[in-house]
Order: structure tokens, then sequence, then C-alpha cells
């Protein structure tokens, strides 16, 4: 209804850009809400892993038809853009494939960043030239007053996600420590920050001089950086969700500038994965989100529980062959895999002693717990890379009735995620976490580099020292190497 | 379009989000991410506006910067995924 208005304006040569921008043609709206509705069924294809390689295709197909409607819409300058495409295409499919499965949560970090870093461009970009995104007030030629506020929230969300990604990737990376850096009277600083962008936002509808706008950027990178400084390494699955959601509220405040139904749409759907995906996560590890955001969990200065008073208590030794002779013998053994599996890459060696055990008529089965890997679902792609069936891989409600009726719990790698104390001791730092109940099995064996060393909660596991227990002290990969020859024999 | 048109656009689509995310199964939550990424770049939309308006040549060449920064992600996220699900295999059968 409001096309045929528009062009009877811009025929009359009256307010161009509000015309150009009201008269997007309807086959356009149509296109991007067609894209909008691909990347719904992208993430719809995600339910099982039989239909999710359709999906992304239909992601890609999205994506697609919302680049050539805009090129279409818009056409002018296309060289330059098809040079700027393929420059980041080919940076973006060369790292794609040559990344290492470890290192998706960095990937993913700093693919977040330049999310936030675009929002945060183009927010500029349609400030300095707000004729071409059709946002302006053809009354008082200054910019839309909505627009404004969708602009402000726009460039400070895009900062938050930029320089917070930035600085989770640099945590990941292992370029600066996973110990959280604490900032005394951080919390104030903080929440004053927030309220002064939010402050600014609002000033912001009434003066759009560009030192607003330039001061709400600046001040949204200053505190995405500190949001992330102090929050540790045990945490970060929860900030590389956070920033996933982010990424997508950025997205989607700039479709509300451009009006955009792609945009909005996907934006919308990215935002509630990443909430979903930090909400999940936060209640593996039973810390609500408040106090993630709080920071200053995860690193070296939480050992004050335990730690130290570990040393004194038996433990039991085993050796690679008793390991292969225990496992051999057993009717079903399940697997506890953690990260540190992934650092002494022992996944393949793993999939291999696995199989060795399935000719031997053992059934086998792994238990993921939802942290198991540095981020949602991580360690279902480590195993499915050393080509584990995923029909043997269980979430830890699955398989945690299991453990009672199984004779072996191999735990490799994993350390909190199987401690009792979560269960019974009110006074440890990981209390309610939802823990695997390895302790049930008839024998644990527990691979683990030293008996020194404790997880990331910095709390000492009661498993190690049960009469069911047998500490199979080595590098993790070693050890695998080790039991697999004596299987063999 | 108006506000509230979009705002409502907006609205069912979160509620959509929230239950197309939640049938997803915790096995391809990082695919998910990798997924999300790629798509969130959907804001190439807003950087090839830029790069093609007439007007400003700053706002131009902002918005080639965010097409380059944008199509990273598009190109890095699908085909991250792609290599991603092509590992998730189901039991060989042969017992």
């Amino acid at each position: 209804m409001n096309y045929d208005h528009a062009t009877d304006v811009a025929h009359a040569g009256v307010m161009p850009a509000v015309a150009e921008h009201l008269s997007v043609p309807s086959w356009a709206g149509l296109a991007y809400l067609a894209s909008g509705v691909l990347f719904i069924l992208a993430l719809r294809g995600l339910s099982s892993p039989v239909s999710s390689r359709r999906g992304n295709r239909f992601g890609m197909i999205g994506m697609l038809i919302a680049v050539v409607t805009t090129l279409i819409l818009h056409g002018t300058g296309l060289i330059e853009i098809a040079i700027a495409i393929a420059i980041g295409g080919a940076i973006g499919f060369v790292t794609a494939k040559r990344i290492a499965m470890t290192d998706m949560p960095q990937l993913v970090a700093a693919f977040h960043s330049l999310v936030g870093m675009a929002a945060v461009l183009v927010a500029i970009a349609a400030y300095l030239n707000p004729a071409a995104f059709g946002i302006i007030d053809p009354l008082t030629g200054e910019i839309l007053h909505v627009s404004r506020i969708e602009m402000g929230l726009g460039v400070a969300i895009g900062a938050i996600t930029f320089s917070g990604s930035v600085i989770a990737f640099l945590k990941l990376n292992g370029n600066m420590g996973g110990k959280p850096i604490m900032l005394p009277g951080r919390h104030v600083i903080n929440i004053g920050l927030l309220a002064l962008i939010l402050g600014l936002v609002g000033y912001f509808l009434t003066d759009q001089s560009a030192w607003v706008f330039l001061v709400i950027t600046a001040l949204s990178f200053l505190i995405g950086f500190l949001l992330i400084i102090p929050i540790g390494g045990a945490d970060m699955p929860v900030v590389v969700s956070m920033l996933n959601s982010y990424s997508g509220w950025a997205a989607a405040a700039m479709g509300f500038t451009l009006h955009n139904s792609a945009m909005i749409i996907t934006g919308a759907l990215v935002g509630s994965s990443g909430a979903i995906l930090s909400y999940i996560m936060c209640k593996a590890m039973n810390r609500s989100f408040i106090s993630v955001i709080a920071g200053g969990f995860g690193g070296d200065t939480g050992g004050a529980s335990g730690g130290a008073a570990a040393v004194d208590r038996p433990w039991k030794r085993g050796s690679a062959e008793d390991a292969a002779f225990l496992m051999k013998q057993a009717e079903q053994v399940i697997i506890v895999p953690g990260y540190g599996m992934a650092v002494a890459q022992a996944q393949h060696a793993l999939r291999e002693m696995c199989d060795l055990l399935k000719k031997e008529g053992v059934k086998v089965k792994y238990a993921i717990h939802p942290v198991a890997g540095r981020m949602p679902g991580h360690m279902n792609v480590l195993l499915a890379e050393a080509n584990v069936p995923y029909d043997e891989v269980f979430e830890l409600e699955d398989i945690n009735g299991e453990f009672s009726q199984s004779d072996v719990a191999f735990v490799i790698g994993a350390n909190d995620v199987t401690n009792p104390a979560a269960k019974t001791d009110k006074s440890s730092p990981i209390y309610g976490m939802p823990v695997l109940d390895v302790e049930k099995a008839k024998t644990v064996l527990f691979v683990k580099r030293s008996m020194g060393g404790v997880g990331y909660a910095g709390v000492d596991n009661d498993v190690f020292y049960m009469d069911n227990t047998m500490m199979l002290l080595a590098d993790a990969k070693k050890m695998v190497d080790d039991i697999v020859k004596a299987m063999a024999h | 379009m108006d506000f509230i048109s979009i705002l409502s656009i907006f609205v069912l689509a979160c509620f959509i989000g929230f239950y197309v995310v939640w049938s997803v199964t915790p096995a391809l939550h990082t695919p998910l991410m990798a997924v999300t990424n790629a798509i969130s770049s959907v804001i190439i939309v807003g950087a090839l506006i830029a790069s093609a308006a007439p007007g400003s040549v700053t706002s131009k060449y902002l918005g080639l910067v965010a097409v380059v920064f944008a199509s990273v992600n598009i190109f890095g996220g699908f085909a991250v995924t792609e290599r991603m699900l092509a590992m998730y295999k189901k039991k060989e059968r042969k017992g």
C-alpha cells in the first residue's frame, strides 16, 4: 500500500531518500522474507544429524537470496563489492578448511567479533549517510527519532560484541591467561558505564551530533572489554554463547534501522539461540548467569577449598595391562571424555581402543557432560571427527542411569564433571552441578596426568580414592596407545 | 513498514527461535553456533547498501570493510558448519 504512494512521491521528485526507503518493491520484500524462512529451516535442520546438512544448504540459499536481492536493489559499484566479497570469502573459506576442531571455540569467538565490527561499521555508515538508508525525517531533515534509538543500540551491542569477543578469543587461544583479571570496583564501573551508554542513547534523540554517537561507540567498546576481562577460563562456554546472542541482537537492531525482515528474523533467531545456549551452559555448571557475568570463577585462586589437602589419602594405581584386561572382560564400558582428552589429541587412539573392545563383544557407550568441551557440543564434534558414530554418544541425562549396570567407567581428561561432591558436599564450589555418576560403575578407570593437579574448579575428587577406582597416571594419548597395545596381545 | 509491523515480526521470530533452538539436539550445539554465526552475517545487507550508495565516500568505504568482515563470516561459517556436519556418521553396519 505504501509502495504506490511512495513511488508517486519519488516521481514528483520530493524527498527521494524517504521514497527510496519506502519503495522497496514487493518482490524484494518477499525475497527477504524467503531468506528469513530459509534461515529458520537451517536451524530446524539441526534437530537431527540426518537433516542437518540439508538445513545448512537452506541457510546458504537464504544468504544468497538476501545478497542478490540487495545487489539488484542497490547495484552500483559492483566491482568493489565483488572484490570485497572475494577477499572476505577467501579468508573465511581457507580458515574454515584449516581450523583444527579443538580450536572451534576460538574460531567462533573470532567470527562473533567480525559480526560485531560489521554492525558497528554499518551503523556508522548509516549515521554518515542516512539518506542511503532512508532514515531521514522528511519534516526536519534530521535522522528519524526511532532510527536514532535503533542505531544507538545497534552500535552499542555491536561494539560490545566486538571487544568482548576479542577478549574471549585471546583467552581461548591462550594469548591471554585464563585467569580472571579483577579490577577494584569493577561492578560500579560497569554499571555506571552501562547507564551512561543508555543515557547517551536517550540524549541522541534530542541531539544527533557526531560526538554523541562516537562516545556511545567508544564506551561500548570499553564495556565489552571490561565485561569479559574478569571472567575465568571455566566460564568461557557461557561467554561464547552469550556473545553469540549479542551478535544476533546487533543484527536485529540494524534490521530495525533498515526495515529488513531477513535481518530481523535472523537477529531474533540468533539472539534466542545464544541466550538458550548460555542458559544450558549455566545450568550444566549450576551457575547463575549473573554470577558468571560478575566473573572471577575458574582461575588459579579457587584452590582454597581443596587441592592441598589431597596428598595423604590412599589410592590405587593401575597399568595399561590392567585396564586392557578389565575392559576386555566387561559387558559394558562407558567412556567419559573431557577436554583433557582433546588437548592430548587422544580421541583417535580412544576410538581405536573402542573398536577393539567392540570386536571382543563389549558394549561401548560415550557419556558427554554438557560442559565437557570448551563450548556447547564441542565434545560431540571432537568425537565425530575421530569417527565415533553419533548413536554411541549419549547426553548426561540419557546415560546417567546406566553407570550402575556398567562394568567399567573409563574417565579420560575429565574431572569436575565426575565429582560426587557436587551431589553431597554443600560446601563444595561445584555443589549442585549435575555430574556423571561414574562412581556407580563396578570399576572406575581414571586417566589423569598426575595426582597433583585438580580440575578447573580447584576441588579434589573423591572418585580418585575409592576402592573400585584405578588411577591410570600418564598422558592420555600415551595411556590409550598402551592399552591398545596391551589389548592386541 | 511501520514500526509496529517490524516489531511484530521481531517478537514472533523470537518465539520461533525459542522453539526451534530447543529442538536442536545437544550433539549439534557447536554446529548450531557456527551456523548462527554465518546467518547473523546477513548484516551484509546493510554493508552492501552503504557500499553501493552515493553521497558519502567514508560511508562507502566503511561499508566495503563491513562487506569483507561479513563475507569472512558467511563463507567461513557455512563452510566450517558443513565440515563439521559431514563428520557426524551413524554406526557402520558390520556389528
